[in-house]
């Protein structure tokens, strides 16, 4: 399959931070693709530098064979976005909001109102679609911007945490709006979250990103399976540390919320020597690896640890660097 | 063709959320009202110039007013439009800044246009009714009224927009109020004629956009005026169009 999106060595510096540090990518057409990674590591610069809508210090990406840099305008026909926060107008109707976008993208009336009606039956809004958006929930107003980011057909569809403050009802509907759009639709998807559950399901493939720089890509599956093993969480006084890394079969040892974790092999075979080893313990739990795992090992923390997850905290963060 | 309509799509918005907005329609009438009932009233009492009275003469100063403070202030609607991503939705779209820029404009003149010709009703109702005299109203005066006003608001939104466009927080434009907004309606002989001023005071009137609206509008309705109407005319002419460049210039700096 082609490559949808080719980056560049791109890279973005403000004033004292990179935020985007010389990124390599490439996309294949009709893929679910996830940026992964806790707030602040560059997802959203990404997404900006990607959308036009920030110009690069340096590299460059081509979209659908466009320059973002060179070539702009065309770019901007060829994607969608639906944004972190809130943009639609809620003093106007579900409706209206997708008409302006109609306007705004220099449609004929008539597919516009064929879109419209299309795009609304796709999320479910049709019986709303009068209402004004103030009257929305947060789910509903979620999907309305992906409905109206879908109205002019773009070949890329970018959902900057599409899924952030959502209860987990509206998680669940947005996740099936997703995976029914790429697969009735055959468009490429790109999408930031810091939630593990959200890359784990939807993505077919991933890029961790951390400090501005991609960690590793792969497939969730195949992230989970370089690994090893599974995971053998202990929660103990202390640990000797050198005696087990120097276990053939223990492959990583992290600290995870102040508990220990140990990727080993064949943790059901092994686990009575490491508990010789390490003596008494509080608890134990074996498991397979999730991403949150996956996170861990390539970065050293885990992603929560990184910085506060969703609320206001994000909401302040994210308006600093506007 | 595409350009148009996203002109259109911009101005359909900030109309569609002004007439739906009730209370902002509201307010901006009460506002110029009380100015004139209160303060045309109260000094009117015992003001006058020459035989007109107070509440006469103020009355195209207080269409200015309402001009001047609903444009300016409009430009605080991109700083919301910024803090959610409404701007973004719209700085993506494949059209040119300057088109937004442009339709923004016609979005906020209209908001304003609507507001002066509800005032401009309820002035030909007091004319009728006997509340205010002196005042010259026919298809003519009014029409030339409009168009002055609306050449003043396309200026005055600009520079509501350009301070917009440069700000980050909504809070930042109350302040913009205190330092332009009272400034430029003070100094722009809304209140008092221009005629014999100290001297220290006439060149800060002299060089205020706003003097010119003033004095245009007034010698159109009440046919008192310090300069001939057509030089009004240009010098607002003159600013409306430097304003509109330097916000052309303004949005496509604009970051986000």
């Amino acid at each position: 399959m082609n490559n949808i999106i080719e980056i560049k060595n791109l890279t973005k510096k403000f004033e004292k931070i990179t935020a985007v540090d010389n990124i390599n990518l490439e996309i294949k057409e009709g893929e679910i693709f996830g940026l992964l990674g806790p707030n602040g590591a560059g997802k959203t610069t990404t997404l900006l530098m990607l959308t036009t809508l920030k110009p690069p210090t340096s590299g460059t990406a081509t979209i659908n064979n466009f320059d973002i840099i060179k070539q702009p305008d065309k770019v901007r026909k060829s994607i969608g976005i639906v944004f972190q926060d809130p943009s639609s107008d809620e003093i106007l109707t579900g409706y209206e909001n997708l008409k302006l976008h109609g306007w705004l993208y220099d449609m004929p009336d008539d597919l516009k109102e064929q879109r419209i009606t299309e795009v609304l039956e796709l999320v479910d809004l049709t019986n709303r679609r009068n209402d004004l958006v103030k009257k929305y929930s947060g789910g509903m107003r979620r999907r309305l911007e992906i409905a109206r980011g879908l109205m002019h057909h773009p070949k890329v569809l970018f959902l900057d945490e599409p899924t952030l403050g959502l209860d987990p009802q509206s998680r669940e509907y947005i996740w099936e709006y997703i995976e029914k759009l790429s697969k009735e639709k055959n468009i490429t998807i790109i999408l930031t979250t810091h939630y593990m559950d959200e890359a784990d399901k939807l993505c077919d493939r991933l890029a961790i990103i951390d400090n501005g720089k991609i960690v590793v890509i792969g497939s969730p599956k195949k992230l989970k399976k370089d690994l090893g093993g599974d995971i053998i969480r202990i929660k103990a006084e202390k640990l000797n540390i050198d005696t087990l890394n120097n276990l053939n079969y223990v492959k990583n040892i992290n600290n995870c919320d102040g508990e220990f974790c140990l990727t080993v092999d064949d943790a059901n075979l092994n686990l009575q020597e490491i508990l010789g080893i390490i003596g008494k313990v509080d608890s134990v739990e074996i498991r397979t690896p999730t991403l949150d795992d996956v996170f861990l090992h390539y970065t050293g923390r885990g992603i929560r640890e990184s910085s506060p997850e969703g609320g206001w905290a994000e909401k302040a963060m994210h308006m600093r660097s506007n | 063709m595409g350009e148009l309509k996203g002109i259109y799509a911009l101005w359909y918005r900030e109309v569609k959320v002004f007439t739906r907005e009730r209370s902002r329609v509201i307010s901006s009438i009460v506002n110029p009202l009380l100015w004139f009932f209160i303060i045309g009233g109260g000094l009117g009492a015992s003001v006058s110039f020459g035989n007109i009275n107070f509440q006469t003469f103020i009355y195209p100063g207080i269409l200015i007013q309402t001009a001047l403070f609903s444009s300016i202030f409009f430009g605080v609607y991109i700083v919301w439009d910024k803090k959610i991503d409404f701007m973004k939705e719209v700085l993506v779209a494949p059209m040119k800044r300057t088109s937004i820029f442009i339709g923004k404009i016609f979005g906020g003149s209209t908001d304003t246009l609507i507001q002066i010709i509800i005032l401009l009703t309820i002035g030909v109702v007091f004319i009728v009714t006997g509340i205010l005299s002196d005042i010259n109203f026919n298809v003519f005066t009014i029409f030339i009224t409009i168009v002055f006003l609306f050449v003043t608001t396309v200026g005055l939104v600009s520079i509501g927009l350009i301070i917009g466009s440069q700000m980050e927080s909504p809070e930042g434009f109350q302040l913009i109020i205190s330092f332009v907004v009272f400034p430029m309606f003070f100094l722009s002989g809304a209140l008092f004629p221009i005629d014999n001023l100290p001297f220290w005071l006439a060149p800060f009137i002299l060089a205020n956009p706003v003097t010119y609206a003033v004095d245009g509008v007034r010698g159109v309705l009440i046919g008192i005026s310090r300069f001939n109407i057509e030089y009004d005319f240009l010098i607002i002419c003159i600013f409306s169009i430097i304003m509109i460049l330097i916000g052309t210039y303004a949005f496509k700096k604009m970051k986000i």
